[in-house]
């Protein structure tokens, strides 16, 4: 649905350049919940921002659904531009229109008429849960009904790609969710595909069913999470599964990763009766990706070289995904 | 000196007011109708071909955006920098070319709006820049077009601004209506000039400076309410 080619956005001038896209390419699947994820000043809101050409890459084509924007004259772009929603962190709702007409703001640009605009406007902000606030200004809302009314907004004129730039980074816990369940039932009912921004690993986790992780301007890895959860050296999974430090020593060290129903199998006891060896536990964490409990687990085996390279194998031929973090002597 | 006591002096004085009261409110509100108009116009100009601006490439030409741009500044530093009294000096050929008569109430419009507009396309150009680039953005992000995003975004968050500026301009037109009195202009100024000056009637330059100060008093009052009630922050 959306695809980036070898993106490149440099900012600054020739005698101090900044590369906020590095030749970057991704891949949005129709119908996904795609998080791009990484540190401040990675290049996120770089990489968000040209999806609808806010930022024109230097170079590099920029493709929704079937059509290159990048070679789009001005006016196409403003009609692509329509079929393209965009939230923001800030909300950027405008002071001077109710709830009503934020939403309403979206209808005119497009030239829908008066009847149809207020018929629409009533159901989208049905569809937020805001429909008792439509005559409210943006300064007597929460911030969570804020952003509620940002995404009316960006959903006002049918749009197939919702775009989300840390729509939640300046809301509570309890707000985060709520608006992140809303992001997740318009993605389920309106079948439309979403890519949002966000630094937080939690996002990533309860609504995505893919990611890319960012640095430097680089994409460092992307792909659907059940797919990064069994490929071993996922940072993202790594990021998914906060297992804490190493135990002290130079034993081996392993993480078993079980993907989806392999979950509940009685790993570890059955190793210590197989090949005799006294698993330690050093960590697990269980978590609900994509829709599917998934858990890792951080295995010390204490045995000797032979033994533990034995269990591993074991393991591997469970079809378990097993990753050797530290090779003991 | 004028005797207060001879028969119709007050009558005489109110009906001068009246008049002068008048000629002022319709030189100041001619004035401000077409500034209200050319102010806005010149300075939204100024913000959006202004570098990185939403019109700095005009029919995509970048040359054409820094040519409107640098001209309109030219001519509102220009308005801007020049002493009302000398403006309006200088403007006299020009009335006089475009109305036939450089001196009178109508013709005194010439010189104030002169000076109006550019005083008012600064403030203009203010409240515009205030308004949050990230409403811009939403509005490029929702497909708008140039002149939408002027005429849906960014003018209508800037109204409070664009009124309290107007209040101001207002104020400022009000005390030169009066400076044009001295060269024929009508209104209060010249009630002053003719009666306060001439006469010695301390009683008219008291009744001019009352009338005055309650013009302005309504005007700023009027003004911060509408603002206040255009603001929904
Ligand atoms: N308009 C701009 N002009 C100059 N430099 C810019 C501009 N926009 C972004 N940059 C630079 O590009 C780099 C990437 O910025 P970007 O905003 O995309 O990062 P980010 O990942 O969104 O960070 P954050 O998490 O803090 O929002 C940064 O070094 C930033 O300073
Ligand atoms: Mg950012």
């Amino acid at each position: 649905m959306i695809t980036l080619n070898s993106v490149t956005k440099t900012f600054g001038d020739a005698a101090n350049p900044v590369r906020a896209l590095d030749d970057v390419s991704l891949s949005v699947a129709s119908g996904e919940i795609f998080g791009v994820i990484g540190q401040s000043g990675a290049g996120k809101s770089t990489l968000i921002r040209t999806v609808n050409l806010l930022e024109r890459p230097d170079a590099g084509t920029v493709t929704v659904g079937d059509r290159e924007l990048t070679a789009l004259n001005d006016r196409e772009l403003l009609q692509a531009r329509r079929e393209i929603g965009m939230v923001f962190q800030q909300f950027n709702l405008l002071d001077s229109r109710t709830v009503r007409g934020n939403v309403e703001l979206a209808l005119e640009v497009v030239g829908v008429d008066r009847r149809e605009r207020t018929k629409r406007t009533n159901e989208i902000l049905e569809l937020v849960g805001l429909e008792h606030k439509a005559q409210q200004y943006p300064a007597q809302l929460s911030g969570g009904q804020k952003q509620r009314v940002g995404i009316a907004r960006a959903l006002a004129s049918r749009p197939r790609v919702l775009l989300s730039d840390e729509a939640t980074s300046a809301l509570d816990p309890e707000t985060t969710e709520s608006i992140l369940q809303l992001l997740r039932s318009i993605n389920k009912e309106l079948g439309l595909t979403i890519l949002l921004i966000t630094h937080e690993m939690d996002v990533v986790k309860s609504i995505c069913d893919s990611a890319a992780l960012m640095s430097g301007g680089r994409i460092l890895e992307q792909g659907r999470l059940v797919d990064l959860l069994s490929q071993p050296g996922s940072q993202l999974a790594r990021g998914l599964f906060p297992l804490g430090e190493l135990p002290e020593g130079n034993s081996t060290v392993i993480d078993v990763t079980f993907v989806g129903l392999s979950s509940g199998r009685p790993v570890v006891s059955q190793l210590a009766r197989t090949h005799q060896i006294d698993v330690g536990l050093v960590g697990a964490a269980i978590e609900t990706i994509a829709g599917a409990q998934s858990g890792r687990t951080r295995l010390e085996l204490p045995g000797t070289a032979d033994a533990n390279a034995a269990a591993i194998n074991d393991l591997r031929a469970q079809g378990l995904v097993v990753e050797i973090v530290r090779s003991g002597r | 000196m004028i005797d207060t006591t001879a028969p119709g002096f007050w009558p005489q004085l109110f009906e001068t007011l009246l008049k002068a009261t008048g000629e002022t409110l319709y030189q100041v509100g001619v004035t401000m109708l077409i500034t209200l108009v050319l102010g806005l116009v010149l300075g939204t100009l100024l913000v959006v071909t202004d570098r990185g601006g939403i019109l700095e490439r005009p029919f995509g030409s970048l040359v054409a955006g820094r040519v409107i741009n640098v001209v309109t500044q030219t001519v509102v530093n220009l308005g801007r920098s020049i002493p009302f009294i000398i403006l309006m000096i200088a403007l006299i050929p020009f009335t006089r070319l475009i109305l036939g008569s450089a001196f009178g109430v109508t013709a005194a419009i010439v010189p104030l709006t002169v000076a109006a507009i550019p005083f008012y396309a600064r403030i203009v150009e203010i409240s515009l820049r205030e308004v949050n680039e990230g409403l811009v953005e939403a509005g490029h992000s929702l497909g708008a077009t140039r002149w939408q995003l002027v005429s849906k975004v960014i003018i209508p968050e800037a109204v409070p601004g664009l009124i309290r500026g107007f209040t101001t301009t207002v104020v400022s037109i009000v005390n030169y209506s009066a400076i044009v009195g001295a060269i024929g202009g009508g209104g209060l100024g010249d009630v002053a000039i003719r009666y306060g000056h001439q006469r010695y009637s301390v009683i008219h330059i008291v009744a001019v400076i009352i009338v005055l100060v309650a013009i302005v008093q309504i005007v700023q009052v009027v003004g911060a309410r509408l603002a206040n009630r255009m603001s929904h922050r």
